[in-house]
């Protein structure tokens, strides 16, 4: 199995309803065979069994919308506008790294729509590249408080120099098999980040964690999935998965390697080499369900943290900020 | 009820043998129409009845589809990042609403592998109106305003369609369509409301995309052979220039309040018939564009042709994991 | 279409309705075998059912392709809960679904007909009469 533990539940045993368990070690529960489903799967949550009549609250109940309530770059504007959100330099800075490789990891990704393998997976990627973008606004909205600047100002006025996204983040998509690799690697080092940094004492950035780290373990359960199917599928898709591996894992070292800022950021940071073991580790059990041997290949200097990028960033940027150049000051 | 499908069959013979069954399967469906009620995929239904929702249901299906690449255009591009998750919303929306609108049509026994074999062999057809490039950011404004609102003025009467699937299908298109219009009628706020360049973009996309988006309803009703019947089969609930004359009236509102113009002198209320009358369309345009003359048409159906075929190996990846693991679990039970 | 595909490459006449092959939505009566009812490399059919909130059943939503059922929930998630439409997901093989004969839907539903008194507004002479 994947270890993930977003999975949802494959179904064991259970009435069709009672679908199962989540605790999967513990299939006989199954609920006796009520097709409505009453027995919640935990126990914990008394059933609330409402008779049936409501149940049938119409047919609209399957396609009922709400925007939800979670963190949005906008909210972190407004703490800003406020005042109530500053951050310091070297927070500021961090965030500018976490909030470019996002950024860059979306717009590499949006690239997908309308291209993707099958059209479900348009859509699926579709989201993913939307979550980072996500991240990447609420990073860089909180980034810009200190130095008072918008999200747009760092997206479409800053050079190459100023980015600091990792190597990894600027890689092309390359086939379908080179995009899974890199959404490999990248979701299961940002899911060891944002984990941490739920508990980070900058309480902007452990917000911004908190929504994030749930969405990047789903980014995890999808790349691992295919990581699985494109390693056992057929000899195509096997070589095209392991030509994939051998291209992008020497840009993981980057990603662990502890500098200055977060040496001086402390407990308000993560400090990147610690995750390691960590990430070697998970990503190591789907390898190995893949039949997978982790790439021997050196490890590329990376960079990106300084401002010293990839041949592909320049071309990324031109075509991003092109718009947004044109007529600076603009209001889209 | 234990019984599979074909067990239930054979027991009453679904299949009408005879004149006789035939007849009382039309007797039936003329009921259902008679009572502007639902036909649901089991039910007899007059064969061409079930090719008019196939033809009709797949090339909807393939307008989604296609339509997603003129504003994937501009993702990449979008001059704000909130302008850029909004469009990426919205470009994933529409494969959504492709697959929403394929499921549908499934149901009538058409597969999808089939109806997308026939699009990228270039034998289906789409809304003509993706036909035309998005050369500006400002055609992002115009699609969501003006294309996304006709689709809308088309599709909100189809959620009472007579084939249940359909008017389903339509009812979560329609529902999500709303933010699309929405977003495109502020992209269009915003550009106008902005520098004398930005406004100029704004009315030049306008002006382009109007004509187009009023040919979205197609031909006139005295040249659109197939309307009476959809409207009898209760698919079609409004003629073609009905749904055309309340769309111009409603662009005619809107766009006082974006500070733009229609680039079309003869917009009028007629008092007489009470209706929202519009000058001469080209409608020679609009049948080169529809036999594949248009701008882009080519490149449309390359860029669908070429994600189709550089998917296969990752879509066979995935038949043969899961083969590979059924025969594994097969094995373990 | 590879030979493995028992679908005939026309639309399907009307006077065939129970055989539609490939169909989704339920509604649609599937072939007998796998559940593989596109070609070599089509994915097979799954028929997706949300709970949009705790209490509530699922209810049929749409349908989707994918290659297994690990994928057909996850493709299901990203296709209908896109805007918090559910808390729960199934996805079944949309063959897997048997399904009433459209066509017997005269004596298939006829025996609950005219049998009011099975429910309470047949009983008139209790009117009136509290808590009952």
């Amino acid at each position: 199995m994947i270890p993930t533990g977003s999975q949802p539940s494959q179904a064991q045993a259970g009435s069709l309803a009672g679908v199962g368990p989540s605790t999967g070690s513990q299939p006989s529960q199954a609920q006796a065979g009520s097709l409505a489903g009453v027995g919640p799967s935990t126990g914990s949550q008394p059933s609330q069994a409402q008779a049936g009549s409501l149940a049938g609250v119409g047919p609209a109940s399957a396609t009922r919308i709400t925007p939800g309530n979670a963190l949005r770059p906008e909210d972190i504007a407004l703490e800003v506008q406020r005042g109530e959100a500053k951050p310091s330099e070297d927070v500021g800075e961090y965030a500018l790294r976490l909030g470019d490789d996002a950024l860059i990891l979306a717009q590499r990704l949006g690239h997908w729509i309308s291209r993707a393998p099958e059209l479900e997976e348009d859509v699926a990627l579709g989201n993913i590249a939307l979550d980072q973008l996500g991240h990447a606004r609420s990073l860089l909205t909180y980034a810009g408080a200190a130095w008072g600047k918008t999200e747009d100002e760092l997206a479409y006025f800053r050079r190459e120099p100023e980015f600091r996204s990792a190597h990894l983040f600027e890689q092309p998509n390359g086939d379908f098999a080179v995009t899974i690799v890199r959404q490999f690697i990248v979701s299961y080092y940002q899911y060891e980040l944002y984990r941490r940094l739920t508990a980070s004492t900058d309480a902007t950035v452990a917000a911004i964690a908190a929504k994030a780290v749930k969405e990047v373990d789903y980014h995890r359960d999808h790349s691992a999935q295919w990581v699985l199917r494109l390693a056992l599928g057929t000899d195509e898709s096997r070589s095209r998965l392991l030509a994939g591996l051998r291209l992008l894992w020497p840009y993981v070292g980057e990603l662990f390697e502890d500098d200055a800022l977060t040496a001086r950021l402390g407990d308000a940071a993560v400090a990147p080499s610690s995750m390691r073991a960590d990430f070697d580790r998970l990503t190591n059990e789907v390898l190995t369900e893949a039949e997978i041997d982790v790439p021997d290949v050196p490890s590329a200097l990376g960079g990106g943290r300084r401002g010293q990028h990839s041949e592909h960033l320049g071309y990324i940027l031109a075509e991003m900020q092109v718009l947004a150049r044109e007529y600076p000051g603009a209001s889209w | 009820m234990a019984q599979n499908l074909q067990a239930v069959g054979s027991v009453t013979p679904s299949q009408p043998q005879s004149q006789l069954d035939a007849d009382a399967g039309q007797a039936y469906f003329d009921h259902v129409m008679a009572e502007d009620s639902r036909i649901e995929p089991r039910d007899w239904m007059p064969d061409a009845y079930r090719r008019t929702l196939v033809r009709q249901i797949s090339q909807h299906a393939h307008s989604e589809i296609i339509g997603m690449q003129p504003e994937a255009n501009w993702i990449s591009r979008a001059p704000s990042l909130k302008r850029k998750a909004i469009l990426m919303a919205k470009v994933q929306d529409e494969a959504g609403h492709g697959l929403y609108l394929y499921s549908a049509a499934e149901t009538l026994g058409t597969s999808r592998d089939e109806m997308m074999g026939q699009l990228v062999a270039g034998k289906a057809r789409y809304s003509s109106i993706f036909n035309y490039p998005t050369v500006t950011w400002a055609d992002m404004g115009a699609i969501g305003w003006m294309v996304d609102g006709a689709a809308i003025c088309n599709q909100v009467p189809l959620c009472r369609a007579s084939y249940g699937p359909y008017g389903r299908a339509m009812v979560r298109v329609c529902k999500e369509e709303s933010f699309h219009q929405r977003q495109g009628f502020e992209i269009l706020l915003e550009l106008a409301n902005g520098n004398p360049a930005q406004k100029q973009m704004a009315q030049d996309a306008v002006n382009r995309w109007y004509a187009p988006s009023l040919m979205m309803f197609g031909p006139p009703d005295d040249d659109s052979p197939n309307s009476k019947q959809s409207m009898a089969w209760n698919i079609k609930r409004f003629s073609n220039d009905e749904l055309r004359s309340r769309f111009v009236g409603m662009m005619a509102e809107q766009v006082r309040v974006l500070g733009l113009s229609l680039p079309d002198p003869e917009v009028r209320f007629n008092e007489d018939t009470k209706t929202w009358e519009h000058g001469p369309l080209d409608w020679e345009e609009f049948k080169q564009v529809l036999a594949g003359r248009g701008p882009c048409n080519a490149q449309r159906l390359e860029r669908r042709r070429q994600a189709h075929d550089d998917g296969g190996w990752v879509r066979e990846a995935a038949t043969a994991y899961a083969a590979k693991m059924a025969a594994k679990n097969e094995a373990a039970a | 279409m590879s030979p493995s595909n028992p679908q005939p490459s026309q639309v399907p006449t009307g006077s065939q309705p129970s055989q539609a092959q490939a169909g989704s939505l339920a509604g649609v009566g599937p072939q007998t075998g796998s559940t593989t009812s596109g070609t070599a490399t089509g994915w097979p059919l799954w028929e997706v059912f949300v709970r949009s909130s705790r209490g509530l059943s699922h209810v049929h939503a749409g349908s989707l392709h994918a290659p297994d059922a690990a994928m057909a929930l996850r493709n299901a998630r990203d296709l209908y809960t896109r805007r918090n439409e559910g808390v729960s997901i199934w996805v079944v093989p949309a063959d897997a679904i048997a399904a009433s004969d459209p066509d017997s839907k005269g004596s298939f539903f006829e025996s609950p007909q005219g049998k009011d008194y099975r429910h309470a507004t047949y009983y008139v002479k209790s009117e009136g009469v509290k808590h009952l």
